[in-house]
């Protein structure tokens, strides 16, 4: 009698412990892994999910090369990868504007060093992008003072002028706050659109 | 047995390949109280050497080959090195020190990379070693053989002639005749294996050794009338001989150089038209001017810009900053203050703080350019501009107070700039010295088509002072790089922008 009792009591203990951790540890633990699996997925995949062979869904933008004559920007309509949120956008922006100008006549001239990675884009509510670049944009970097103010404003102008969520750019180097890229442009501070350096015809 | 072939082989090419290529370098020069005497070389897989048979002989050394422990024992007095016969190392006095290459045998004679001199036997040898790799010479004991190097700079109706000469060594400039300043120095001999001038003048012929092993020979030219001699502190451990050959005037003026004493007048700023032939002083040291900060750009690691030919930015801004203070100093006679006077990297900060500590009232940061095309030349002179420091710069630069609550009641309007947005003040200034030196430098050298430009430029926003950043030219652009590098390109740039700074002050006059 005396054992049945205890035994039915056990049983709640165990039963007990065994929902209390299905509640505050299992699903908890589950629910974040199926979340993390989905977020991948989204940011894996190109939204909307695209069918096997469908032509991935893209944007134009407008994106900045050196003019011909080197004095100035100019502005190029191209094809950029569509994303979803703005920070996605600004992400395949500066992706685009940073991939060496495919093949055209005359060929485009980039203001930005060769093998530069976007390591990430954030955004504040202010309209304030921080573009976190690798080294090389540093070590690079050819150096004088009208290339570098090329490289700064090809990406300051790729993001905010094409997305108008943006107002100031301020760009990183391997995370941090740098003082300049080459000795010039004041990278303190974010830096509002500049249309001084931008030639006014279109290609 | 195929390692025993191996080895063989390998000992055969061992031997035969020095054998190969023995090179007629040129032999050292060792100077001894006792007299000269050359010590050849040979070049073994592009290292230099010296035969140690050789120097055993010169410097009284004990060698003996320990073959079983594959080392050589060299013993000097009572203290020896052990060279290893494999390895580019040897143990001086227990100590390892590496060498840039190991020993190498040919035939029975061993060869040891002229740096085991200084590195293994000078610290073991009694008396004094040293091996001066650029002039080819080894001295030995206590001989006082300075190192002399000239430099020329045209100053207009001055030649400033720059012996910079190292370690410092007393000296005696004289002049002998019409035709020549003799620079004796107190010493056993010089170093000055290709001393000359580079440039001539009409005040200066050459520059060449003199008639003693002490002495260097100033030839004068036709038009030398006097010259005055000082001795500047050079970098590290080096002194300056800055001695100025002074041209006659046409027509002997009012003697001394100065300006006639006028009462109220302010002297005339000099004439543009003719800034070959400045006068030895524009003006008194007034008219607003005072102390003038020129900033050579980068330094140190930081090169700048590199030429394809190898022209390096932070060495044509320090070559112009040198031309330009000596310019301004004889010319305005405004103090000069350079932000680096050597090859160091100086921080943007630093720069700033050195022109604001000294109250100075001009700032010229000087620059060269690059672009991605080649084609691209010319030169930009660049000021500030607040555009996308945000609202709070925009306000410093309108100069609007703040009132504060003074203590007793009421309020006080108090103009507060923050250190690191000083330059904020000085738009208007800095635009107008931009401005002019433009203008000067229009009237002599090819300009960017946007010549005149403004843009977020880190060293000149914490400038409490008018500032401005010349970019004299695309070290990318294969003509503009050779012209950088030369004098005449340098030295009209310096006369454009003295010529830029008196337009300033004149434009500036009475507003001051």
């Amino acid at each position: 009698m005396m054992d049945r009792r205890r035994l039915a009591i056990a049983g709640f203990v165990v039963f007990g412990l065994l929902a209390g951790w299905a509640l505050f540890f299992g699903l908890p633990h589950w629910y974040a892994s199926r979340q993390a699996q989905v977020q991948a997925g989204t940011a894996a995949a190109p939204p909307p999910p695209a069918a096997p062979g469908a032509p991935v869904r893209k944007i134009t933008a407008t994106l900045y090369y050196v003019a011909e004559d080197g004095m100035a920007l100019a502005p190029v309509q191209r094809d950029v990868p569509f994303g979803a949120t703005v920070p996605e956008q600004a992400r395949a922006i500066v992706e685009a504007q940073l991939a060496p100008p495919a093949g055209t006549t005359p060929p485009l001239v980039s203001a930005i060093p060769p093998d530069v990675k976007l390591r990430d884009v954030y955004l504040t509510e202010r309209g304030d992008a921080f573009v976190d670049l690798s080294s090389e944009i540093v070590s690079k970097h050819p150096g004088g003072s009208l290339d570098e103010i090329f490289t700064v404003y090809s990406i300051v102008n790729a993001l905010t002028v094409n997305l108008p969520a943006i107002t100031r750019v301020q760009i990183l180097v391997d995370g941090k706050e740098v003082d300049t890229l080459a000795g010039h442009v004041d990278l303190r501070h974010p830096l509002a659109k500049s249309l001084d350096w931008v030639v006014h015809e279109s290609h | 047995m195929l390692l025993a072939a191996l080895t063989a082989a390998c000992l055969c090419l061992s031997i035969a390949l020095p054998a190969q290529q023995p090179s007629p370098a040129s032999p050292y020069t060792v100077v001894a109280r006792d007299g000269r005497r050359p010590l050849a070389t040979r070049v073994f897989g592009g290292q230099e050497m010296f035969a140690l048979d050789d120097l055993a002989r010169l410097f009284n050394l004990a060698v003996r080959e320990d073959a079983a422990a594959g080392g050589i024992s060299i013993t000097s007095g009572t203290q020896s090195v052990v060279l290893s016969q494999q390895q580019p190392l040897a143990s001086v006095s227990g100590r390892m020190i590496s060498l840039p290459t190991a020993a190498v045998r040919d035939g029975r004679a061993w060869y040891v990379p002229v740096d085991f001199v200084s590195r293994a036997l000078a610290p073991i040898h009694s008396t004094k070693l040293e091996l001066r790799k650029p002039s080819r010479l080894l001295l030995v004991g206590d001989i006082r053989m300075p190192r002399v190097a000239a430099r020329v700079e045209p100053l207009g109706s001055i030649t400033r002639v720059t012996l910079e000469v190292a370690p410092p060594t007393p000296h005696t400039v004289t002049q002998d005749g019409q035709q020549r300043l003799i620079v004796r120095f107190e010493a056993d001999a010089l170093d000055a294996p290709d001393i000359r001038a580079g440039a001539t003048t009409d005040t200066l012929q050459n520059i060449r050794a003199g008639d003693t092993p002490q002495a260097i020979t100033i030839d004068l030219g036709p038009r030398f009338a006097s010259f005055r001699a000082a001795d500047q502190p050079g970098p590290a451990g080096s002194t300056r001989i800055v001695i100025d050959l002074v041209a006659q005037t046409e027509a002997p003026p009012p003697a001394g150089g100065q300006p006639p004493a006028s009462g109220q007048a302010p002297a005339p700023a000099a004439p543009p038209a003719q800034p070959e032939t400045p006068p030895l002083l524009d003006l008194p040291p007034a008219g607003g001017l005072r102390t003038i900060v020129i900033d050579a750009g980068h330094g140190g690691d930081d090169t700048g810009v590199k030429g394809e030919k190898g022209t390096l930015e932070k060495n044509v801004t320090l070559s112009v900053a040198r031309r330009l203070k000596a310019s301004i100093e004889t010319r305005l006679g405004v103090r000069v203050l350079l932000t680096r006077d050597g090859d160091q990297s100086v921080a943007s900060d630093q720069r700033a703080a050195l022109a604001n500590n000294n109250k100075a009232d001009l700032f010229i940061s000087l620059h060269a350019n690059a672009s991605v095309r080649p084609g691209v030349a010319g030169i930009e002179v660049f000021y500030l501009t607040l555009e996308g420091y945000g609202a709070e710069a925009q306000r410093l630069a309108t100069g609007r107070a703040d009132s504060l609550p003074v203590l007793g009641g009421g309020t006080r309007d108090i103009e507060i700039t923050p250190w690191e947005m000083a330059q904020a003040r000085h738009l208007d200034q800095s635009a107008a010295f931009a401005r002019a030196v433009e203008a000067a430098l229009r009237d002599r050298v090819t300009m960017s088509p946007r010549a005149l430009q403004q843009a977020p430029l880190r060293v000149l926003v914490g400038v409490n002072m008018p500032a401005v950043l010349v970019e004299m030219g695309f070290l990318t652009n294969p003509q503009e790089e050779q012209q950088l590098a030369g004098d005449e390109r340098q030295n009209t740039i310096v006369q454009a922008l003295v010529d830029g700074v008196l337009r300033y002050r004149s434009s500036t006059q009475g507003t001051r």
